[in-house]
């Protein structure tokens, strides 16, 4: 239980640095460029005016503490101010966030799946072909920058193949349904996203789960399981390889946070519309308040997965459950 | 220990201690990967230092046929407006490798005050400092990197700024692993003993037998800076007036080079920037295998190919 | 004399490093009768752990068996593949390893650690291993309800007898046990021993014990094996070691520790460091710290020569002829 009290409070720890880093920042700006970017809004109504000048700290007709707590009020009631173009900064992301959740969430549990099982076999079969190829080849692969591959990909069958299509997340002028058709669009438009991700993700994940298999499988309870005869899968399983993955699923969860700039950034190059490029869109705009609803989005979502992550380690290892 | 145990009946074998720049060197000429880190990242410094010797035309000059699709005279093509990019690629090669190392050093240098700090002092010091290292650890970094520099002025000292705020994290936990176990040795006992401040045990003692954990933590950095950096700027946030690979990539990607047939003129710098993280990750290998030998690769002996799966436990 | 149930001959086993092939296991043999109790006794790093596991199949990378031949009911475990091993393993010979707080699964209670075992080798009902579990406990002396506690929830000395509670699950003919005890404080020590022991002696499995406690070879072992820089030094029955001790390093073990009893006496110890097994000293092993060494030493290693009951691997027990310099 103590275990899991300490995580919370990093959790709140954490959710309160990123609304003061977002607060902060726009204070750190001089003031009259504060004050020209607010002017590049559009229909806004005086409510939500005054809230952005608290923020941006604007007019200053309060002193900074309680534009503080003001601001941090607003945001635990969920209003987190207007886009430049004056729509709620929440409602254009959850517009935007289902197109992200599909294309990190799908990508992240196949590469974690792929990682995981290639860390896995290749640590078992130490020194045979597979450990030579595998972890080499995806580590190297997970330390190219996800744009290039993305841009490779690209460039090999999108502008020379010609087989999927250059980007967006479905094809211009298709209606949005349920129907075959349009699903199949939106995955022919997802595939190399997607694809870029997973080459990238699985790397990351592949080598430190081949090594932390390594060291588990020179355990000795992973030896007194090979003399008591279990079969060969049992031990790499049920014995290895589960023991291998949970102290680390935590740190997984941690790299989560590097997954989502990777989709922000292969969202870019795709012209895909999700969070990423909403992220994008809003720093060429200098849509503040959107920005900073975005960090806070992500840095929201890195920590309910690590929670998440850190519930279920608590779960399944006995050894943690000692109150 | 049993007053009757044979290790009792025998004297201890005096310790061999031999250089660490020795057994790097030998560790990395060893290590097939290593060597191959090591000569990457030896070409890229030497393309930093004499560009000139490799591509005479200069960078900016917007004298050629806009463009153009590899050549002999331009072995990458050329840009929008006429430049060579082949010869861009090669003088950028000095400011990205610059910007990697000075941010890596800074960073790893932070990165391990703060965790040999927290390791030393223990107690409440350590439990700030851990929570401080943790929330820098979960904050999603390029969001962050996004948000820090859209607010600042384009360039290489914002970018460097930013980078090094967002990556002294990193290592910090593995320092103060290292720190910890560091702590409780004798020589540390007989500094404090003699009075010495904790300051100068930190940097004077205990830092350098941490050498080869923050030579492969400085490595692993750049690995990750090389492609934040490039990213940062692909997205727009650098200068793209000054010469970096990265701001190629942006460039490149406003063109639509993809498409306009100087494909080149993106792929180049992204395979750069692929092959500078390689090379750094590839040498880093060598510490990874002398620091833990059960990851040392296993020679294969002919006789036991009849037991599969028998190379484990 | 009864067919013996163990047969070691000329197992080799080999490290092999970046520099060189270390050998850590050089031609060693000996034999295990049924119900016998071996010691094998060394220094860290003689290669005692390495020859148990390479007596049970269980080295781990880069360890190798190199040549050799470890006959057990019949057959060269050796040469079998993994699938034939497998069966034998745990209901034929079972292996006690030296820290049950890493040899256990710490994610997995007692109970399961059994049941998974029992499953490995047939199919029994629930009861039947709920039962032959709480048997098992019943025989080292734990109460059957910790079936549901978890390694880290048992005292040292508790789990320990829980690793051998599981080693007995099928009674099997030999226990391979290595330094079980060594984790434990004197009086756990004595208690586990005696309880091993008594264990061996009612049920009648053998038992090859490696440690580097010579007191607890010297009251429960039949026969002694010591062991140096990889190679078998003397073997013989406990109490002829312990009178009659003949290869001077097994002297010099001798005349290392006090006897509680005995008058007061000098301690001697052995002078030098053990040998590094990648570049092992020319000729006898042993001769750069041997108070007896002579000149065809440094030249020529000698084989195992019988005195009496003993095998002893010293060129002072040789034939005159041999002892002359090559």
């Amino acid at each position: 239980m103590r275990y899991l009290t300490r995580r919370i409070g990093l959790f709140l720890v954490t959710l309160w640095a990123a609304l003061t880093v977002n607060f902060i920042i726009p204070r750190v700006m001089p003031g009259n460029e504060a004050q020209a970017v607010l002017g590049t809004f559009r229909n806004i109504n005086p409510a939500a005016l005054h809230a952005l000048q608290i923020q941006f700290g604007v007019n200053a007709h309060q002193s900074v503490l309680s534009s503080y707590f003001e601001y941090l009020g607003n945001c635990l009631t969920g209003q987190f101010g207007v886009t430049a173009q004056g729509v709620p900064v929440m409602s254009e992301i959850g517009s935007k966030l289902p197109w992200t959740l599909g294309l990190v969430g799908v990508t992240t549990v196949i590469a974690f799946l792929i990682g995981t099982l290639a860390g896995v076999a290749s640590a078992w079969y130490r020194g045979g072909r597979l450990d030579a190829i595998l972890p080499p080849a995806l580590f190297i692969v997970s330390t190219i920058p996800v744009f290039f591959v993305g841009l490779l990909l690209i460039y090999v069958f999108a502008v020379k193949l010609n087989w999927l299509p250059l980007g967006g997340n479905y094809s211009v002028g298709a209606t949005p349904s349920f129907s075959a058709s349009f699903i199949w669009d939106v995955l022919k438009h997802a595939l190399l996203p997607a694809l870029s991700l997973v080459i990238v993700t699985s790397g990351l994940w592949v080598y430190s789960m081949r090594n932390n298999m390594i060291t588990t499988i020179a355990e000795d309870y992973v030896k007194t399981g090979r003399a008591k005869g279990l079969p060969t899968r049992r031990v790499m399983f049920g014995y290895a390889g589960r023991n291998a993955i949970l102290p680390n699923l935590t740190g997984f969860a941690m790299q989560l946070g590097y997954v989502l700039g990777g989709a922000i950034v292969i969202e870019y190059l795709f012209s895909y519309p999700g969070l990423g490029y909403l992220f994008y869109t809003a720093t060429t705009d200098h849509d503040l308040p959107l920005m900073q609803g975005l960090f806070l989005f992500y840095t929201l979502a890195v920590l309910v997965c690590v929670l998440i992550a850190d519930l279920l380690t608590a779960v399944l290892d006995p050894r943690t459950r000692e109150a | 220990m049993a007053v009757t145990d044979i290790s009792l009946a025998e004297h201890a074998p005096d310790v061999e201690v031999t250089g660490a720049p020795a057994r790097f060197l030998r560790a990395v000429l060893g290590n097939k990967k290593a060597a191959a880190g090591a000569v990457i990242l030896l070409v890229m410094v030497f393309v930093a230092a004499f560009p000139g010797l490799i591509a005479p035309d200069s960078p900016h000059a917007t004298i050629y046929a806009q463009d153009a699709a590899p050549s002999s005279a331009h072995l990458l093509g050329t840009t929008q407006l006429g430049e060579d990019v082949f010869s861009q690629l090669i003088w950028s090669t000095r400011l990205t490798l610059l910007v990697t190392l000075v941010v890596s050093v800074i960073a790893t240098f932070i990165s391990m005050i703060v965790g040999v700090t927290a390791a030393y002092f223990g107690g409440i010091t350590d439990r700030t400092l851990t929570v401080i290292i943790d929330v820098f650890l979960i904050l999603p970094v390029l969001p962050l990197l996004i948000l820090l520099a859209a607010y600042l002025p384009p360039g290489v000292t914002s970018l460097s700024i930013v980078l090094i705020i967002t990556s002294w994290a990193f290592q910090a936990r593995q320092l103060r692993s290292q720190g910890l176990s560091v702590r409780n040795r004798d020589f540390l006992v007989a500094a404090r003993a003699r009075g010495e401040r904790g300051i100068y045990i930190i940097l004077v003692e205990i830092v350098p037998t941490m050498s080869s954990l923050l030579a492969a933590s400085f490595l692993a950095l750049c690995v990750y800076i090389v492609g934040f950096a490039a990213a940062l700027q692909f997205l727009g946030l650098g200068n793209s007036g000054q010469l970096m690979w990265g701001t190629m990539l942006y460039n490149a990607q406003q063109a639509a080079a993809l498409e306009a047939g100087n494909a080149w003129w993106a792929l180049g710098p992204g395979a750069a920037v692929a092959l500078l993280g390689a090379g750094f990750a590839l040498l880093n290998y060598a510490f990874d295998e002398i620091g833990n030998p059960a990851l040392r690769p296993v020679r294969k002996r002919r006789r036991s190919r009849r037991r599969r799966g028998r190379a484990a436990a | 004399m009864a067919e013996p149930l163990l047969e070691v001959f000329d197992l080799v086993v080999d490290y092999p490093t970046d520099t060189a092939d270390v050998r850590a296991v050089d031609h060693v043999s000996f034999t295990v009768g049924q119900g016998e109790f071996l010691g094998i006794v060394g220094e860290s790093g003689c290669g005692k752990t390495t020859l148990l596991f390479g007596v049970a199949q269980l080295l781990s990378p880069p360890g190798q068996v190199v040549a050799g031949q470890v006959v057990f009911r019949g057959q060269d475990m050796v040469r079998l593949t993994e699938d034939e091993l497998r069966h034998m393993r745990w209901r034929d010979y079972s292996v006690v390893m030296q820290s049950a707080m890493n040899a256990l699964n710490p994610m997995k209670s007692i109970g399961a650690q059994f049941k998974d075992t029992l499953q490995a080798h047939g199919s029994p009902s629930d009861d039947e291993i709920r039962q032959r579990s709480a048997e098992v406990l019943n025989l080292v002396g734990i109460d059957p309800v910790h079936l549901k506690s978890y390694p880290h929830q048992l005292s040292g000395g508790m789990r320990q007898r829980a690793m051998i509670a599981m080693a007995l699950l099928f009674t099997p003919q030999l226990v391979i046990m290595d330094e079980p005890t060594s984790a434990l404080d004197v009086v756990a020590q004595r208690s586990l021993m005696n309880k091993i022991k008594e264990l061996q002696l009612s049920l009648g499995f053998a038992v090859i014990f490696v440690t580097h406690d010579m007191s607890v070879v010297s009251r429960y072992s039949d026969r002694v094996i010591v062991m140096y820089a990889g190679q078998v030094a003397e073997v013989a029955r406990t109490e002829t070691i312990f009178d009659q001790p003949l290869h001077p390093y097994t002297r010099g073990l001798m005349s290392a520790f006090p006897s509680i009893r005995g008058p007061r006496r000098e301690l001697a110890g052995i002078p030098g460091t053990p040998p590094d097994l990648a570049r092992p000293p020319t000729g006898c092993r042993f001769h750069p710290r041997c108070p007896e060494v002579m000149p065809v030493c440094l030249t020529k290693p000698p084989d195992l020569y019988a005195v009496g009951g003993t095998q002893v691997r010293c060129l002072l027990y040789a034939e005159d002829k041999e002892k002359e310099a090559v």
